[in-house]
């Protein structure tokens, strides 16, 4: 893999450079590999980089039906934070986390991680205890967290609606100063190279049709460009994930909704940190290119075509307005939906499954991609040496049979 | 100044109404009927907006939506909006608008230094630089967010307002051009309710742009005869100046409806969206035209060729003196000869084609135009207004020759608006020969129609837009027959093939997406570099991503990643369409839900009461509560200790009313409360109440309240006041979609009754005086349920207690709520009763241990974690039962609800704060739990707790540790939770 730098792409401007090459190569698929990730999204990539890197395990091939990053990982608002309530939420984001701090340099891609600051408003005492009850969890688990006061919040956020006449006035809040956004594709593309320099195939446009079987074992998959043996497999594919595990002949305890976002028009910058509110319901952020980036609640219905309906983005852009009035004449851009991948908990299923060989990440639902880099650290570990890695055991399907849920619905009001 | 490019006569501007406006400071004049764009041209501006990224001069390119350069802000002050498109801006007097996204001048733009760094800042730059050292982004960061954003937002609150409304119809058509218009008249006439919706000021689409015929007569007449047709149907609703932004499942599009601008300026709405449902839809969006891939194709100066033909038809505005015209198709020949024809000088046409065997261009050679077959622009020159072109012919493209121009106009062909098909999940399909995407099949109730169809002849528009529209009926049910539609619309017979959509390559700036500074050369990188796929390669160099989503450019640049990637068109695919087709405002997606409206506040029938006696407020769900009521100078904390000691020491009054209500009717009634609650309701006598423990399936507390049985088939629920709603919503999806054997009926009835709650040892003297109801204990004990009249209003009482001590909850409907409140005050005068609010409630439950949803439980909390095991049925099969079975849900692991003393008494523990076993712990230090509830007890004159710890129970009596925010760790003692008479002698007696 050929750096980048600054001095290649000045060499490249004045036509001293040998040219750019391919970020990743496009290959057939062999025949057979050792490991084969199905998903070509940040946490399938993301594994089969920490596979191949931390675990020298390099006949890797990582499938995706359409293009990588296609999936959640292009389509989200990428608030990236580690400020969760339980212990063991707390412990696997915060490891992510950590490795976001130094991932453009590992990667030698710019994956623009931008820790501007992470604010969650909150609107009434309830929420003020939730957030007080937060903090005091962050800071005994290590993770930096401050509870706020209206006036610190308001002069931090000059934008926000200061009224204590409205519905929702600002009381206060709790911020996470290491938290922050990413650029989602970036995270996609970097993971991709970094893969494809030690040796893993990227397979793009090649869908996961049937899963191949002898006994309990997995000995392959059927994919629309043919069959590809694999002595181990993993299912990182979110909003589809119960389809393969289907494929696979065992059920999931996961609903997938739409999740849709949108962002506005580039305007000059109003808004340099992240913003969360869980009684107005609405996050935000303001991209490097002046675009304001906003997520809004999942479609209670279950689809798996990516799109919601239009009475939430009403509902996003009535509560932005009311948040921040000025956005009123600002005008949106574009919106799209995702298809997220929900746990009865809201917490993510790390870990093995009930056929031999055959692995599965998913139930990220609104907010994994926070998680990218973690994520795909533990299941990678847990891949090569075939037992769950210390931060993923928590988060093992078994936990549906034995009742120890991770329930981080309560914790955050808006799971991003 | 004096319009000079406004052509002496024609357009459809009113020329007896002259507007005067601002553009960056200086005054010019329009025409009603101008639009921004329209009034600068005439004025010879076409300078108006600087690019995205280099800064590049750019002017005024397209007509409508699709113009990606000539981005502006108008208003001023409040009224602000940044990124009007100038070709959307309808001119009004005193308009005031300025460029933005330059500095100090429009003319001299300091930015523009990035132009000379452009070999720098290829596609993907940003990427394989900036990393380091160490968090140095940071810095980076800052500096590329002084050049972020193209306007600036407004800096105070929207002065404006916008509405919603909703409409169905059997028809919708969208587009009032000649397909549009033919489908219409055809639906109407069968009889069908049509809406006929456009994003333009007056109808008639293409055919007010350019000069056709039809049936004989100038086009526009007929315009004008279809629409008094249409208006004269009562079943026809036309909306102009309604763009469809969307198109949703189920026939549901959204549009948005731009006001009539007043000369005043305030409009009574600014916006308004339609919520259409509708049959079926008829798709006649027309097309728009793309330009061509060649060196310098950014000048301002440069224009679409329908457009620069357009501002000379409709709007009587000569865009430049002398033309160059540079196409493909024949189409573009309608441009120069209109040109030609209102007093332009056509300088020549140079046609990528090599054989031009169409009618246009022998009419244009008939008409002493220059023709160039086989010829190309392969330069431009000026710099911010074009001042001539480099021709050559393709074979031979170093053949230059100067032609000197003020005006090029471009023509690529045209691409169908295909962006509702696509949101409706049509698929659309490549035509060769047009070059552009064309509808395959049709989604479910849309049909295409027009040029959106790829049908680019007037006569095909006007045919097959009236073929929509009798089908389009005739699937909602209509099929009267009618006169068919006999429209003829001669044209010279144009060749529809287009030629190729690029000029030789020369070196200089290609663009493609003009508004993000993309080129061609960006994109044949990403190809180089692997962004193989359309989507890649799109998002790593930005193309259609701005605001103008790519209307003019995407296809251009989908035959650039073909070329290099040597894919046909249709294998590098197409990026999908999203809504809205055009960027919509905040403030119209809201409607009135904003500000007072946003989430209206819920009032109890005596919130008049509180208000007038001084309360102090507080949300809780959509209601607002009183949570206390201060004396003048007391604080929220010394009212509420004094609201707590009437409520002890004699009497208290506390407004319920918020508390969820459900009747539960049916012969299954009973038994579905057993399946609902994990506590047993089928045992319950009629006349008695008990207090019942939702579980979700997890085997979590959902939800709690006291149920009263007030008949065999008959239950009066209640839920907190939080979970009203999710807990109704709750019970019906169980109902109508699991116990289909079960005969139940529910009814919210929240607000139907108004409830108020006397509380303490004189609430018995107070209610009784006012009652027919015996509330002697023997005949009407704790947890039983009375129905009687109370101050003369009938009542439902149940004597049950959140305070621990002696309470009665008085039930009454909603309109009677504040007669008895007033009344019940009256009657408690002699004792002293003291309305209280939600903070002593608080605290009066607290000290007797009782558990408020939402603090003691958070969704991971069991019966048995609660003390509440004894609650849970092993007799009988209810929700979250299985999995209260798991191996997890029992345990020392399980958190129990315990109390907890701060050692020090006169310390409140802050609620929320996490406890460990030991003083001081490493991180991550191991929490065994937190404080759920913590109050200053006015009873037990020191601060009490309630908490989860881990297996709490078994540890009464130990010290544990609280460390708390920037402050001491404190230690506390775990107690029982229950604090005040653990006997229940004060409850029960
Ligand atoms: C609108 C929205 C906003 C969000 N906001 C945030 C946020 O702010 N912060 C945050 O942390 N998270 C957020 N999320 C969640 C986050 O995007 C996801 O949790 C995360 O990106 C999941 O990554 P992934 O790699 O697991 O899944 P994906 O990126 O979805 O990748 C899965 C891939 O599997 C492929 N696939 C599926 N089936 C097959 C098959 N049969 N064969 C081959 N390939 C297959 C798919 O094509 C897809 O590319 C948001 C999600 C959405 C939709």
């Amino acid at each position: 893999m050929k750096r980048y730098s600054f001095v290649q792409l000045l060499r490249n401007a004045i036509g001293l450079g040998d040219g750019w090459q391919q970020a990743w190569r496009s290959p057939e698929p062999k025949p057979s590999y050792d490991v084969v990730i199905v998903g070509g999204g940040g946490h399938g990539l993301a594994t089969a980089y920490y596979l191949a890197k931390n675990h020298g395990v390099r006949n890797v091939a990582v499938l995706e039906k359409g293009w990588i990053g296609g999936g959640n990982t292009g389509r989200n608002t990428t608030v990236v934070r580690s400020n969760y309530l339980w212990d063991e939420s707390a412990a696997i984001y915060e490891h992510s986390l950590k490795l976001w701090e130094g991932l453009t340099q590992e990667l030698n891609f710019n994956v623009m991680f931008s820790q501007r600051n992470l604010v969650m408003l909150a609107h009434t005492e309830h929420e003020m205890i939730e957030a007080s009850r937060r903090v005091h969890a962050n800071r005994l688990n290590g993770i930096d967290a401050e509870i706020w006061s209206r006036e610190q919040t308001l002069a931090f956020i000059p934008i926000l609606n200061k009224s204590m006449n409205i519905r929702y006035p600002v009381m206060g809040g709790s911020a996470q100063p290491r938290a922050g956004i990413a650029r989602h594709d970036a995270v996609a593309w970097g993971f991709a190279r970094g893969a494809d320099a030690l040796g893993v195939d990227i397979i793009q446009n090649c869908e996961v049709i049937g899963v191949r079987r002898e006994g309990s074992r997995i000995v392959g998959l059927d994919t629309t460009r043919g069959a590809i043996d694999a002595k181990k497999v993993a299912f990182v594919a979110a909003g589809h994930s119960s389809v393969l595990a289907s494929l696979a002949g065992f059920r999931l305890p996961i609903e997938s909704h739409p999740l849709q976002a949108m962002v506005s028009e580039p305007i000059k910058p109003v808004l340099d940190t992240v913003v969360m509110s869980g009684a107005v319901h609405a996050y935000v952020s303001q991209s490097d290119k002046g675009e304001l980036v906003m997520g809004a609640g999942i479609d209670a219905f279950n689809s798996y075509a990516q799109r919601g309906s239009l009475p939430i983005l009403e509902d996003l852009a009535s509560a932005m307005v009311e948040l921040f009035p000025i956005v009123s004449r600002l005008k949106i851009l574009r919106s799209w939906g995702g298809i997220v991948d929900v746990c009865p908990d809201a917490s993510p299923i790390i870990g093995r499954t009930p056929v031999d060989g055959l692995f599965i990440n998913c139930g990220w639902g609104t907010g994994g991609f926070k998680a990218t880099p973690g994520s795909g650290w533990v299941l990678a570990d847990t891949i090569a040496n075939d037992r769950p890695h210390a931060l993923a055991a928590p988060f093992s399907m078994e936990r549906f049979a034995s009742g120890r849920l991770i329930d981080e619905h309560g914790a955050a009001a808006v799971a991003h | 100044m004096t319009q000079d490019f406004r052509l002496a006569k024609g357009g459809r501007i009113d020329r007896e109404k002259p507007l005067r406006f601002l553009f960056d400071g200086h005054a010019y004049d329009g025409f009603a009927g101008d639009t921004l764009a329209s009034a600068l041209l005439a004025n010879g501006i076409h300078l108006v907006a600087r690019s995205f990224k280099y800064h590049r001069p750019r002017g005024i390119y397209g007509l409508g939506v699709e113009e990606p350069n000539a981005l502006v802000e108008t208003g001023i002050g409040a009224a602000i909006e940044p990124n009007a498109r100038a070709t959307t801006v309808e001119l009004s007097d005193g308009l005031i608008a300025n460029s933005q996204n330059r500095w100090p001048s429009l003319r001299f733009d300091l930015g523009a230094v990035a132009d000379l760094a452009s070999p720098l800042l290829s596609a993907g730059f940003y990427y394989k630089t900036f990393m380091g050292p160490g968090n140095a982004w940071k810095l980076y960061e800052w500096m590329i967010r002084r050049a972020a954003g193209v306007g600036r937002a407004p800096e105070q609150p929207d002065p404006d307002r916008y509405e919603h409304s909703f409409a169905h119809c059997d028809v919708l058509v969208v587009g009032a051009g000649p397909a549009g218009l033919a489908a219409a008249l055809a639906a109407g006439r069968a009889g069908a309710r049509v809406m006929l919706v456009d994003e333009q000021v007056e109808p008639g689409g293409q055919l007010l742009n350019t000069a056709y015929t039809i049936n004989g007569r100038p086009a526009t007449d007929w315009v004008a005869d279809a629409t008094a047709e249409l208006d004269r149907m009562d079943e026809v609703r036309r909306l102009q100046r309604t763009l469809a932004l969307g198109v949703y499942d189920h026939g549901y599009v959204a549009c948005v409806e731009r006001a009539v601008p007043v000369p005043e300026g305030r409009t009574r709405w600014r916006e308004r969206m339609w919520h259409v449902r509708a049959k079926e839809i008829v798709v006649a969006s027309g097309a728009i035209e793309r330009p061509l891939i060649h060196d310098g194709n950014d000048r301002p100066g440069t224009m679409l060729a329908s457009a620069a033909r357009a501002y000379a038809n409709r709007y009587g505005v000569a865009v430049g003196k002398r033309a160059v015209v540079f196409a493909n198709n024949d189409d573009a020949y309608r441009t120069a000869l209109d040109l030609a024809d209102s007093g332009i000088e056509v300088a020549g046409i140079l046609d990528l084609r090599h054989d031009l065997t169409g009618a246009m261009p022998a009419l244009a050679r008939e008409k002493g135009l220059r023709v160039l077959a086989g010829h190309a622009v392969v330069g431009t020159r000026g710099r911010t207004r074009l001042k001539a072109v480099e021709a050559a012919p393709v074979d031979d493209p170093s053949n230059r020759q100067i032609i000197e121009c003020d005006l090029l106009a471009v023509s690529g062909g045209w691409n169908p608006a295909l962006h509702l098909y696509a949101h409706a999940g049509g698929k659309a399909s490549y035509d060769a020969a047009l070059a552009a995407f064309v509808p395959g099949s049709s989604p479910e109730r849309m049909t295409v129609a027009g040029s959106a169809a790829g049908e680019f002849a007037l006569a095909h528009c006007l045919s097959g837009g009236a073929r929509a529209g009798v089908e389009a009926a005739k699937r909602a049910g209509f099929s009267a027959t009618q006169p068919a539609l006999v429209l003829e619309a001669p044209e010279p017979n144009a060749d529809t093939r287009v030629g190729p959509l690029s000029a030789p390559n020369r070196g200089g700036k290609r663009f493609i997406d003009l508004h993000n500074d993309v080129t061609e050369k960006d994109l044949r990188l990403a190809a180089q570099e692997g962004y193989r796929s359309v989507e890649h390669a799109k998002r790593y160099t930005t193309m259609g991503m701005g605001p103008d989503q790519g209307k003019t450019g995407n296809i251009l640049g989908l035959n650039v990643l073909s070329d290099a990637l040597g894919q046909a068109v249709p294998q590098v695919g197409t990026t999908t369409f999203r809504p809205p087709y055009h960027p919509v405002s905040f403030g119209a997606l809201a409607g009135r839900e904003v500000h007072d409206l946003f989430l209206p506040t819920r009032k109890t029938p005596m919130d008049s009461w509180h208000e007038e006696n001084g309360a102090l407020f507080e949300p809780v769900g959509q209601w607002r509560r009183a949570k206390a009521y201060p004396k003048p100078g007391e604080s929220l904390h010394a009212a509420a200790e004094r609201e707590v000691k009437a409520a002890r020491e004699s009497v208290g009054l506390f407004d319920a009313s918020t508390l969820g209500k459900i009747d539960v009717r049916g012969p299954g009634a009973a038994q579905f409360l057993d399946r609902i609650y994990c506590n047993t309701f089928s045992t319950l006598k009629p006349g008695n109440a008990r207090y019942g423990l939702m579980l979700g399936e997890d085997g979590m507390v959902k939800d709690d309240g006291v149920t009263a049985r007030l008949g065999p088939d008959h239950f009066h629920l209640t839920t907190t006041t939080g979970g009203a709603a999710s807990v109704y919503v709750w019970l019906e999806d169980w109902l109508q979609t699991e116990w289909l054997d079960l005969e139940v009926y529910l009814t919210s009835v929240t607000e139907q009754w108004a409830v108020a709650t006397l509380s303490g040892p004189k609430a018995r003297q107070v209610l009784g005086p006012l009652t027919d109801v015996d509330l002697s204990t023997a005949a009407f004990p704790f947890m039983a349920f009375r129905e009687g009249r109370v101050a003369n209003i009938p009542a439902r009482i149940f004597r049950v207690s959140f305070s621990g001590d002696l309470s009665y909850e008085i039930n009454v409907p909603a309109r009677h709520g504040l007669a008895l409140w007033q009344a019940l005050m009256e009657s408690g005068r002699p004792h002293g009763i003291t309305p209280y609010g939600t903070e002593a409630l608080h605290i009066l439950r607290a000290e007797k241990g009782y558990i408020v949803v939402g603090h003691e439980t958070d969704g991971t909390i069991t019966p048995h974690d609660l003390g509440y095991g004894g609650m849970v049925s092993t007799k009988k099969d209810f929700l979250g039962r299985r999995s209260l079975g798991r191996a997890g849900m029992t345990g020392p692991d399980r958190k129990h609800l315990v109390g907890l003393l701060s050692k020090d008494p006169a310390r409140v523990l802050p609620m929320g704060a996490q406890i460990l076993e030991r003083p001081t712990e490493a991180r991550p230090a191991p929490m065994i739990g937190h404080v759920s509830s913590s109050y200053m007890s006015p009873t037990m004159k020191r601060g009490i707790a309630m908490a989860l710890i881990k297996n709490g129970r078994e540890r009464l009596g130990q010290t544990v540790y609280l460390p708390l925010l920037d402050g001491p760790t404190v230690a506390a003692e775990i107690v029982s939770p229950v604090f005040y008479d653990p006997e229940n002698a004060r409850r029960d007696g």
